[in-house]
């Protein structure tokens, strides 16, 4: 367990070195955000719905599509020079590398998340501060399993002709779950109420987290081998 | 050290090794000639494990950890530098703090990049990748060295140098496996030699032929004028 823990930093602090020296990823999922959130700001009409209602679901498509972006990266990397082949051959277990891909594609994710909360919060003028602790714990939670999927159908599709193209096609079912429970939470909080009332919701993150993250740990050495 | 038995596989139709079979001992340098598409490649990355066979079965003493190997790409990350690259693929092979220091400082000096220890990987030129990418294979100081036209990309000097240290490795015990399209290349070093065409051994034995001249000449007429 010390080795699969150990070899996940490994690899997790490797492709966050990779990423903060190319910035390629980030960049583009920092301005894909700006952008979408100065769309939906113009693109409105504030006298017909109010800011309120439109803002949990506006910030959660706009972190759902951020997040591709990081995941459409993850094994990128890898094929650039071949290097996945060289990280299978390696002494290290397929979930360690699971593991640490997975943990590089969360920071990187989260990172692309407080950008975009601090633009939401310019943009939409909502009260994020008084919330920010409950609202931590639901994008935690609804992050998680969400880029476990991410993370396994990156390896899937790496090394197909269209692996941008796939990866969305492959991932938005899976999005849908907890996607809804976060818009569903995080409209309760706007609206001032306590997160002990979105405990059904809540439940539900969790089990798709444990469900998801367990599924794609088993299921993540099939992908990578030929 | 190192067996192959039966080992046989096809992509699709095409069919890439059928019925290879040896065994290598401490010491002992296998040069496979063969065209392209000939399967020297599928052989390699089936001894290093990256491929399930079809059929048959390969082992390797010491299993994956005792694998160096130098494949058609470099295997190193383009936005770190050569010595980040050899610490990070020696760190996975858990090389001792000390001696990764060490095995690092001596492959630098040894493949002439010491002055690139400190520069991106993707700033060096082909040759120089292609040498960092030897140092790389050799700094976990594997026993069984797998190699797929190691001498691609560089200049005579460096192959030279090259040629003398796979020589020193092979005289202190490492078994290796090298395969190339060109006679000229690796004669001296093998000790055992096969010619290889769609996918089987067309002749497999110690080395008879002292000269690459010879060699070449026994190589036409088994292969076909290749």
């Amino acid at each position: 367990m010390r080795d699969l823990v150990r070899h996940a930093w490994l690899i997790a602090r490797k492709d966050l070195q990779l990423e903060f020296r190319s910035r390629t990823a980030l960049a583009s999922a920092v301005v894909f955000t700006a952008l979408v959130l100065v769309i939906f700001e113009h693109g409105r009409d504030p006298t017909a719905v109010p800011t309120i209602d439109l803002a949990p679901s506006i910030l959660w498509v706009t972190f759902s599509f951020a997040a591709m972006l990081a995941l459409n990266r993850a094994f990128q990397a890898e094929l650039e020079n071949q290097a996945l082949d060289g990280l299978l051959l390696a002494p290290i277990s397929r979930t360690s590398l699971f593991w640490g891909k997975l943990g590089a594609n969360l920071v990187f994710v989260a990172l692309v998340q407080i950008v975009g909360i601090l633009l939401f919060i310019l943009f939409f003028n909502v009260p994020v501060w008084r919330i920010w602790v409950p609202l931590l714990l639901v994008s935690a939670l609804a992050t998680v399993g969400f880029i476990a999927v991410g993370t396994l159908f990156s390896a899937m599709v790496v090394r197909t002709r269209f692996a941008e193209l796939m990866l969305p096609v492959l991932l938005l079912p899976f999005l849908l779950p907890p996607l809804i429970a976060a818009v569903a939470i995080t409209v309760k909080l706007f609206a001032g109420r306590p997160l002990s009332e979105s405990a059904g919701w809540l439940r539900l993150l969790a089990g798709y987290d444990l469900a998801f993250v367990s599924l794609t740990t088993l299921l993540f050495p099939a992908t990578v081998t030929e | 050290m190192l067996w192959a038995r039966d080992l046989s596989h096809a992509f699709g139709a095409i069919r890439a090794l059928d019925g290879i079979s040896f065994t290598l001992d401490r010491g002992q340098t296998l040069v496979i000639f063969g065209p392209n598409g000939a399967g020297k490649t599928t052989l390699l990355r089936v001894l290093a494990g990256l491929v399930r066979p079809a059929r048959g079965a390969a082992g390797v003493e010491g299993g994956r950890r005792s694998i160096g190997w130098i494949g058609h790409q470099s295997q190193l990350y383009g936005h770190l530098t050569v010595a980040e690259n050899l610490r990070f693929w020696g760190t996975l092979y858990d090389v001792a703090p000390p001696d990764l220091a060490r095995r690092q400082a001596e492959l630098l000096a040894r493949l002439g990049l010491e002055a690139r220890a400190g520069q991106q990987v993707r700033t060096l030129s082909r040759g120089e990748t292609q040498r960092a990418a030897i140092a790389r294979a050799l700094i976990h100081d594997p026993p069984v060295l797998l190699l797929d036209e190691p001498f691609t990309g560089l200049d005579r000097l460096a192959a030279e140098e090259l040629g003398r240290l796979l020589g020193e490795l092979a005289a202190r015990g490492r078994a290796t496996v090298l395969v190339t399209h060109d006679v000229e290349e690796g004669t001296e070093l093998a000790s055992e030699v096969a010619f290889m065409r769609t996918g089987r051994f067309l002749a497999y034995g110690p080395r008879a032929a002292r000269d690459a001249a010879t060699l070449t000449a026994a190589y036409r007429e088994v292969v076909g004028g290749a």
